[in-house]
């Protein structure tokens, strides 16, 4: 007869869980890192910015910022009447309304056509074709461009002069600067959102295409009624990053153009960079903060409408 | 079925006619920076070099301190991606999965930071950065990206997706926080990681307008910095500049095409989560 001698289990060790204010102290420590750069190199800086924005500091106010002298709004009203950031407020404008249509459109239309069911290999092919020059160095495409566009040695007028036309110094006329940095960024920009749309189109159901094709709807029926709402978040997400991204351009002109010529190419936040590189911090405080007003403001509104319909 | 094929030729066509377009710039600069200075400049100009030349590289590195640029871009590059992969997998693993007071409010300060525009507190972190004197040095570069909130983010998406039940064991077990983490948590992150790793390197390998505000000197100078450097001379001859694109250009494009699926999934979840 076997005698099945069997231990009885061990009773188990103590369970010790640690009590919900001993892990809040754990998860703290935690996210400490992030904490502090925040609050030292985020939030301080954007309330240092704001508070500049009402004393008239500059640069070599550095060493002792509390003799500064309080002017109240002067700043603000200065900007109103400085023709420079009127021209900086009014290109940014152009600038924003032109690209964002442009990179938005062109992220679309190779988004659709690489949708079309063209073989995997050269759908990836295209799709990193497409994407690398958002992953570049701005100064790097700077001086592709600015070699491009040179006026005598460059591609871009040696082509024209083919067909017979003289092209113009593309970044030293005061009506081409501008537009030659609108194509470039679209050019450059477009293919973030051509991955963003594409990976929306590909969730969308086939079932909702062939439906509507059961009821007759044609190619580009299908597109406006089937394809277009459902892509609504995601356009609406593309728009606001992009408008956001758009509203603060400061690289490109700085090292294509520097702002000239006149100021035609003078971005909001490349006059801001100059006042801070000649030492007016207070005045780039106002400007500053009025910038980033406006773009909070516009990137709320445009969440507000793209929910609403 | 002769129509699908003809409206696949026409796609193609399309395509390719883009690709063109967007390729062509890079392709011409890397061309051209093969080709002798007078050929650069001929006309009409050459697409494929008649003399094919390194000299522009070999005076580039001789004349220009190109090579301490590329270095120090490359340190600052690996000590970031270094940091980021521990920070803000660290972060995102508290947001993911502890519970603690404040934690909404903690959460809500990633979305601010993402929402500030850089140039709005650049100002205000040069001052700081000037009274911790790091002006010109490496730190001073480094520091304000040390953690980012876009990599928070991400990082707490993936690690709030992995089941809790691990976690709950190994505290019952009675492993610390600090070694669940270690030990459970970021073996099983690799993906995530990785994808982190690369957007973090390119974005610090790109990143020009503080590393242009703080390096003051040519041996902290970055990669890009040095090249506007050269680009803000009025007498620069244009086989200097189309070079030293391509050595700025260059390593992302290498990790780009070996390593594209990690940025798809990256912009795909950071895009659509």
């Amino acid at each position: 007869m076997a005698v099945l001698t069997r231990r009885a289990p061990r009773a188990p060790a103590p369970i010790r869980i640690r009590s919900p204010l001993r892990q809040a102290g754990i998860a703290w420590i935690f996210i400490l890192p992030f904490v502090v750069l925040f609050a030292v190199f985020y939030l301080g800086p954007l309330l240092v910015g704001i508070g500049m924005s009402f004393t008239d500091m500059r640069s070599t106010d550095v060493a002792d910022p509390l003799a500064v002298d309080l002017v109240g709004i002067d700043n603000y009203l200065r900007l109103m009447d400085d023709g420079a950031m009127r021209r900086a407020a009014l290109n940014t404008v152009v600038f924003v309304v032109t690209a964002l249509p442009l990179t938005i459109g062109l992220g679309l239309a190779a988004a659709v056509l690489l949708n079309t069911g063209i073989a995997r290999l050269p759908a990836a092919f295209f799709r990193l074709g497409y994407y690398l020059p958002n992953i570049t160095s701005i100064i790097g495409i700077a001086v592709a461009w600015k070699f491009l566009l040179e006026p005598e040695a460059g591609l871009v007028n040696r082509l024209l002069e083919l067909v017979g036309v003289q092209g113009p110094d593309w970044l030293q006329n005061e009506a081409t600067a501008l537009p030659s940095i609108i194509v470039m960024t679209a050019w450059r920009s477009f293919g973030f959102t051509m991955v963003v749309l594409l990976a929306a189109l590909q969730s969308i159901p086939r079932e909702l295409h062939e439906a509507a094709e059961v009821d007759g709807a044609g190619r580009w029926a299908r597109f406006r009624s089937v394809t277009v709402p459902s892509l609504r978040p995601v356009l609406l997400f593309c728009t606001v990053y992009s408008s956001v991204g758009f509203m603060q351009f400061l690289e490109e002109p700085l090292v294509m153009t520097r702002g000239g010529p006149l100021n035609s190419t003078l971005s909001a936040s490349l006059a801001i960079f100059n006042q801070f590189g000649v030492g007016n911090y207070g005045y780039a405080g106002a400007a500053s903060t009025v910038l980033f007003t406006v773009i909070v403001a516009l990137a709320v509104l445009q969440l507000r409408l793209g929910r609403r319909r | 079925m002769s129509r699908t094929r003809r409206q696949h030729a026409v796609v193609h066509l399309g395509l390719a006619v883009g690709l063109a377009l967007v390729a062509g710039p890079f392709l011409w600069t890397a061309l051209s920076s093969l080709k002798p200075e007078r050929e650069i400049r001929r006309d009409p100009p050459t697409f494929w070099p008649e003399t094919w030349t390194l000299g522009n590289f070999v005076e580039l590195f001789e004349r220009v301190s190109i090579g301490t640029a590329f270095a120090n871009s490359m340190l600052i590059a690996l000590v970031l991606v270094a940091t980021n992969l521990l920070f803000c997998s660290m972060v995102g693993y508290a947001f993911a999965k502890l519970s603690f007071r404040g934690k909404n409010v903690a959460f809500g300060l990633v979305l601010v930071q993402l929402a500030i525009p850089a140039i709005v507190v650049m100002m205000p972190q040069f001052v700081l950065i000037a009274k911790l004197g790091m002006v010109n040095t490496f730190i001073g570069i480094i520091l304000p990206t040390v953690v980012t909130p876009l990599g928070v983010f991400m990082m707490r998406q993936f690690i709030s997706d992995l089941p809790d039940e691990l976690i709950d064991a190994a505290r019952v077990d009675g492993a610390r926080e600090f070694r669940i983490f270690f030990t459970i948590i970021l073996p099983l992150c690799g993906p995530p990681l990785a994808t982190l790793g690369l957007i973090t390197f390119l974005g610090s390998w790109n990143n020009f307008l503080w590393p242009a505000v703080v390096a003051q000197s040519e041996s902290v100078y970055t990669l890009p910095v040095a090249l506007n450097i050269l680009n803000g001379h009025e007498t620069t001859h244009y086989n200097l500049l189309v070079a030293g694109s391509v050595v700025v250009i260059a390593p992302i494009l290498l990790l780009f095409v070996f390593l594209q699926r990690f940025f798809i999934q990256g912009i795909a979840t950071t895009g659509l989560k």
